[in-house]
């Protein structure tokens, strides 16, 4: 394992001013890569610090390796090289010493035969929590998410943009240190999104969130974050940071502002070069 | 408020009936017209008044014919759901028993109904068993499917919640495979009153407990053709009543989520 020291990620850019920098790292990635078993070489060894409290978007073109390392920071599969730490430590002592960690799936993966109220809960029944116990903290995620009328329906009878914010609210009920999500708003509506994003930034302000965000959208990026990962493919790799150092929390006066319009095209410009072919390697 | 013939309840309802008068009109007086006599095909008429008639003996062959089916179709229901969780939990265990369970569904129940009955002196246990071998694949076979078809998503978040093999039984399968299962029941309970009635055909009239089906045999035997339909009318109308059922409970089941239960509301 070629050691590289935590916290001194090999892209980054000198100029760090994100919001949580000087408190400590949530993940470090040190040289992690993942090889399928076919073959396929999903990411290049890759050095990076998620420091605590920061919202850390992840964008690049399709066969990038962005769900792939999101997937590796949520242990859902392992480095072929290399390793991650989680708050200074191994996985296995997440979740021990009270730090604990939430997945949002691109869809709401929700339980259509329970109610709102009830699929927010599950975390917290798989975890064997008493059922009183849980009733407070269920009704208060729900809230957080502005659901609070419709805790009593079923799935079916709630619109895209309500089952995400029931996946959220699923999120939140544990109390997680750190929120990954993986392309969450991405089948939804342009208005839906917007509106779910502002939100979403409210919450991860309020409750100093550690927030992994994968997407596809540029605006987004932009508006959410306060780092964005442009990564590129073949193999999947790092390919430029950007850093937003922006007024918290964001609203829909800096989404109509010049400076965002300034930071979307930076970005978009190096997503197009992000997504040229390598002169020696093939197109994806 | 609708008018009543643009209620979607009201034409399921009457429509079906509407026909059901029309054939039985068309038949009547076809049968009269033509003075076809009683034994060669009787009207609707005769049939009613046999029913009448013959009550108290017809209704006696008709609570054995249900007692059996309502056995054998509860005997299927937990053996079929017993085997369905074995088979998920292992697929050494599928593997090794499906082939038998097929086996068991494609052997006629006529073919094996004799066997059957010469080994079980019971002649009512008998029956019983020969129905339940016909009724018990679909809810083997649907449980089976249904517990499988987990939707991936939510498997994955089971298991990234360090969800136990039970509480994902419980809380996941299980539920998810209800649809499946009612779909199961449906076709099972039809099943065990065909496999009560062909059994006791295959055994005869050497029982003491007679059925319908003896009532049918008998009532061949001695030309009482009216005495036969309304036999086989109440076969019919359990049938009938069993698959009511069956769609009730489903309903009251799956209402709340399921889409094959949805109305045409959302």
């Amino acid at each position: 394992m070629n050691a590289l020291l935590p916290g001194e990620p090999l892209n980054e850019s000198p100029d760090r001013m994100t919001a949580g920098n000087d408190r400590p790292p949530a993940v470090e990635i040190l040289s992690a890569e993942k090889v399928f078993a076919n073959g396929t070489r999903a990411l290049a060894p890759i050095d990076l610090s998620i420091a605590d409290g920061e919202f850390l978007t992840l964008i690049g073109p399709s066969g990038c390796g962005k769900s792939t390392l999101l997937k590796l920071i949520a242990n859902l599969i392992e480095p072929s090289d290399g390793r991650l730490l989680w708050w200074h430590g191994d996985f296995g002592q997440v979740g021990q010493d009270g730090r604990r960690f939430a997945f949002v799936f691109q869809e709401p993966t929700l339980m259509p035969w329970a109610r709102v109220d009830a699929n927010v809960r599950l975390p917290l029944e798989l975890a064997n929590f008493a059922k009183a116990k849980a009733a407070p903290v269920v009704a208060e995620a729900i809230e957080r998410v502005g659901l609070s009328k419709f805790a009593r329906h079923f799935p079916r009878q709630l619109s895209g943009g309500m089952k995400m914010r029931v996946s959220i609210a699923r999120a939140l009920v544990t109390n997680p240190n750190l929120l990954l999500m993986d392309e969450p708003f991405g089948a939804l509506d342009e208005f839906t999104r917007n509106k779910l994003d502002a939100d979403l930034v409210r919450l991860w302000w309020e409750r100093k969130l550690t927030t992994v965000f994968v997407t596809h959208s540029i605006y987004e990026a932009v508006f959410l974050s306060t780092r964005i990962i442009v990564m590129a493919a073949n193999p999947g790799r790092i390919f430029r940071t950007m850093t937003i150092d922006e007024p918290q929390p964001r609203d829909e006066e800096f989404r109509s502002s010049a400076k965002f319009a300034a930071y979307c095209r930076e970005l978009s410009t190096w997503l197009a070069e992000a997504s040229l072919p390598l002169p020696s390697g093939g197109a994806s | 408020m609708k008018p009543l013939l643009q209620s979607e309840a009201f034409v399921r309802i009457a429509a079906p009936l509407a026909v059901g008068v029309v054939l039985i009109g068309v038949w009547e007086v076809g049968c009269r017209l033509a003075s076809i006599p009683v034994y060669l095909f009787p009207k609707p008429s005769d049939i009613f008044n046999s029913l009448a008639h013959n009550g108290p003996s017809l209704l006696r062959a008709l609570m054995v014919t249900l007692r059996v089916t309502l056995q054998a179709f509860a005997a299927a229901v937990v053996l079929g759901t017993l085997v369905a969780f074995m088979f998920v939990q292992s697929r050494a265990i599928e593997v090794s028993l499906f082939p038998y369970a097929v086996l068991l569904q494609v052997t006629p129940v006529v073919a094996i109904a004799p066997l059957i009955i010469i080994l079980v002196k019971n002649t009512q246990l008998s029956l019983t068993i020969c129905a339940t071998l016909v009724a018990l694949f679909p809810i083997i076979s649907n449980t089976t499917l249904g517990l499988r078809s987990v939707d991936p998503g939510l498997a994955n978040y089971f298991r990234m919640n360090r969800a136990g093999r039970l509480k994902t039984l419980m809380k996941l399968r299980i539920p998810g495979a209800l649809p499946y299962f009612f779909g199961g029941l449906r076709i099972s309970s039809g099943l065990a009153l065909i496999g009560a009635v062909v059994a006791e055909f295959v055994a005869g009239t050497g029982g003491r407990s007679s059925g319908l089906a003896y009532e049918i045999l008998d009532a061949g035997f001695t030309l009482d053709i009216p005495r036969m339909f309304a036999a086989l009318f109440l076969i019919t109308l359990t049938g009938v009543g069993l698959f009511g059922a069956m769609v009730l409970l489903s309903r009251l089941a799956l209402s709340n989520w399921h889409e094959s239960e949805i109305g045409a509301e959302t």
